[in-house]
């Protein structure tokens, strides 16, 4: 540690910490346009400088970058250092004379205006005032060293080589995120639906990916992060103080040995863009109910508003049930929840917004314990509902003619009118179905699935929980489309299961098994290779085959490819299925 | 009396014989012709019980298994389909019709396809006739 004094302020420093950084710890400002914690200082601003005195000298250094020594003396408040300062931001503010943060700089040092007439002025707002923070962040942070400086003097210019585009950017606009004027801007170009300021997904590539996460842990996107691209960056880590963030991990497969599986895989939202009569994806402020309850949510990325894309509040909205469910070109079930949850969106949308709310429908399906009272009670809310499917929806205007919006054709079954229901926002209750690789799953634990793609339980009403397959038990969505009472209702009902058979200790298996009758066993070893489960085992000394009867499953594979008949099937013999060929001849 | 076929069907317990619970218990038509015979799986039909039943009477024979890649037992209608194939060379060698002996993949989830199936194989057999063998062992059934 080494004593410095700044501006009569006294103050122990680690030797070697620049200057900007001692004033900082002693509460002192030195004003800087170009200096980062990100990356090393690069000094080009000017506007840093200080006065240092040692002995009876002083010299004019730049503070960022300057490493202090014991006994320095140093005046960042000077007449001599106040001059200075002013000659550089008139120069600033004659070149670049509408930049923001030029501006808010000048005015914080008392300059009003510049005695120069700058040969370069340059009068947009978002002009490069070559503070070089872009080109640092990109060699020094992001390690692409894409961006570079061009030219000398007044020609100086950020570029990119040969000044076009680069396979060496990575895009991840760090670039962008550090340009003090806004010179720099993220394009995105082709994207469809959803404008990149209103994303409802995550928006960095560091993010705990929801609030009931469990563990409630941020995770690396390592699709997305710049670390996995170039090795560079690394700012989480040294702004995590418990150095809780390792880029090394990897997914790792862990092999545990259970004797049962509850299988609750869940579901996939129908996606809205199927129907391309609703223009999910396409037309803006047309949500899927997830995207809805997203931003509906308090910690969501509007905060709980209801807001369209340009930020004001809808002056009327439409939920639109069976989107893909109740419909024979797609799903031909019910999904079961979506009534309730447009009514809980249509009762959350009228307490916080002034919204008109229409909500179209096919059947009302209010069947739980008091969701038929939380109907009523919605109706009296002054929520309309209209008892018919929308058509489709399109661009249209209100009829003041001013502002676009959505229209929303449908026909009215009640009064038997069709209707074009001007509104803002649309909800779409999108369908409930299968995960995409529920076939997979399904194999990896053989158990079969029902007509609409969900597992197939092993019967609806007296063993919903449990499959064909012992030890493997579904519930949830993965089952059927369900609300969360039912779920919680079919899981525990699961989890006693599972523990009974726990606590039972042992599995009662059924009798049905292959067993080999030595005597007329010749020991050819055909049905050895047969056996999926490799319960057959040569016995040497006697030179039969033997079934091992834990093992067995009792698929009969083997029985049928005894060419000498010594395999039997316990349940199933020759016998026993001949007699009931024969009896069936009758 | 009209000729009424008499089929022969052999169905795996998790598949097929759901499948055809299925289609029961949707009361979906279909033809009263397949009697059913229950294995665990597609791959315990003996081929002795097909040319059995051919023997016994039976104007047709219809073997249903799960889905390839969908078998409870993993594999055991692999087994199967590679039976089949011979099956039907050697029955056409006793002068029986290949297409009197059908492999069929029925899934539990697929009643309306067991319907589908029972229906087209009773209709085909009732185009190609009652089953006539000769020289059988005189058992008297036939």
């Amino acid at each position: 540690m080494v004593t410095v004094n700044i501006d009569g302020t006294r103050i122990e420093v680690i030797e070697d910490t620049t200057i900007l950084k001692a004033a900082e710890k002693a509460g002192i400002w030195i004003p800087t346009m170009c200096h980062s914690d990100y990356f090393e200082p690069y000094g080009v601003c000017r506007l840093c400088s200080v006065e240092v005195v040692r002995g009876k000298r002083s010299r004019i250094v730049t503070a960022c970058n300057y490493p202090v020594r014991g006994g320095l003396t140093i005046n960042t408040n000077s007449e001599k250092i106040k001059w200075i300062r002013k000659i550089i931001m008139e120069m600033m503010l004659s070149r670049w004379p509408n930049v923001k943060v030029v501006r808010e700089m000048a005015e914080k040092l008392g300059i009003e205006k510049s005695r120069f007439v700058s040969l370069e002025r340059d009068e947009a707002e978002d002009a490069c005032i070559l503070c070089g923070m872009c080109v640092n962040m990109c060699s020094d942070v992001v390690k692409a060293s894409v961006l570079g400086f061009a030219n000398t003097g007044i020609n100086r210019e950020v570029v990119l080589p040969f000044d076009e585009r680069t396979s060496s950017c990575i895009v991840c606009g760090a670039c962008a995120h550090v340009c003090p004027t806004g010179h720099i801007k993220m394009v995105i170009e082709d994207y469809k639906g959803m404008k990149p300021e209103f994303t409802l997904g995550p928006k960095t590539a560091i993010t705990v990916p929801s609030l009931q996460a469990v563990p409630r842990v941020p995770v690396i996107d390592t699709n997305s992060c710049i670390h996995f691209k170039t090795e560079g960056c690394e700012i989480c880590s040294t702004v995590c103080e418990p150095h809780a963030i390792n880029y090394d991990m990897k997914d790792e497969i862990v092999e545990i040995d259970v004797g049962q599986i509850l299988v609750t895989t869940g579901f996939d939202l129908f996606d809205g863009s199927k129907m391309p009569q609703y223009g999910y994806g396409k037309l803006d402020n047309v949500y899927s109910s997830l995207d809805f309850e997203h931003m509906l949510n308090s910690t969501g990325p509007t905060g709980g508003k209801v807001v369209m894309k340009n930020g004001k509040e809808p002056r009327s909205l439409a939920i639109l049930h069976c989107i893909g469910s109740r419909d024979t070109n797609h799903h031909a079930y019910c999904s079961r929840v979506c009534c309730m949850y447009a009514l809980k969106f249509a009762h959350l949308v009228r307490d916080r917004t002034t919204a008109a709310i229409y909500q179209l429908y096919i059947d009302m399906r209010a069947f739980g314990k008091g969701y038929e009272e939380f109907y009523t009670r919605l109706l009296d809310e002054g929520i309309t509902m209209i008892r018919g499917k929308a058509a489709e929806i399109v661009e249209g205007k209100w009829s003041d003619n001013k502002e676009s919006s959505l229209l929303v054709r449908c026909e009215d079954t009640l009064i038997g009118k069709f209707r074009e229901i001007p509104v803002d926002m649309v909800v779409l209750c999108n369908a409930i179905e299968p995960r995409k690789d529920s076939d997979a799953v399904r194999r990896l634990f053989t158990i079969s699935k029902s007509p609409d793609g969900f597992f197939l339980e092993r019967h609806p009403k007296l063993d919903p929980t449990a499959t064909t397959t012992e030890g493997v038990f579904i519930a949830g969505c993965a089952q059927g489309p369900k609300d969360i009472p039912d779920t919680v209702a079919q899981a525990s009902s699961a989890a006693a299961r599972i523990l009974s058979l726990i606590s039972k200790g042992e599995v009662e298996i059924d009798p049905i098994r292959a067993m080999v009758q030595e005597e007329y066993c010749s020991g050819c070893r055909i049905c050895n290779n047969l056996c999926p489960y490799t319960a057959i085992e040569y016995l040497e000394d006697k030179k039969v085959s033997h079934v091992n009867e834990a093992l067995c499953k009792g698929c009969g594979t083997c029985v049928a490819a005894c060419p000498a008949s010594a395999m039997t099937g316990q349940g199933f013999t020759d016998a026993q299925i001949l007699a009931e060929l024969e009896g069936l001849m009758v | 009396m009209a000729f009424e076929p008499k089929i022969i069907g052999f169905l795996c317990n998790w598949c097929s014989y759901s499948g055809a619970d299925l289609a029961g218990v949707s009361r979906i038509k279909s033809a009263p012709n397949v009697r059913i015979i229950r294995t665990m799986c597609s791959g315990r039909v003996d081929p002795s019980f097909i040319i059995k039943s051919f023997q016994l009477g039976a104007d047709g024979v219809v073997v249903m298994g799960c889905h390839l890649g969908d078998c409870h037992y993993q594999e055991g209608n692999y087994k199967t389909i590679r039976r089949i194939p011979f099956l039907k060379r050697l029955v056409r060698d006793f002068g029986i019709d290949p297409r009197r002996l059908r492999l069929e993949w029925v899934s539990a989830s697929e009643g309306d396809r067991f319907a589908k199936v029972v229906n087209e194989m009773t209709e085909e057999i009732r185009q190609l006739g009652p089953l006539k063998l000769t020289g059988h062992n005189g058992n008297g059934k036939k």
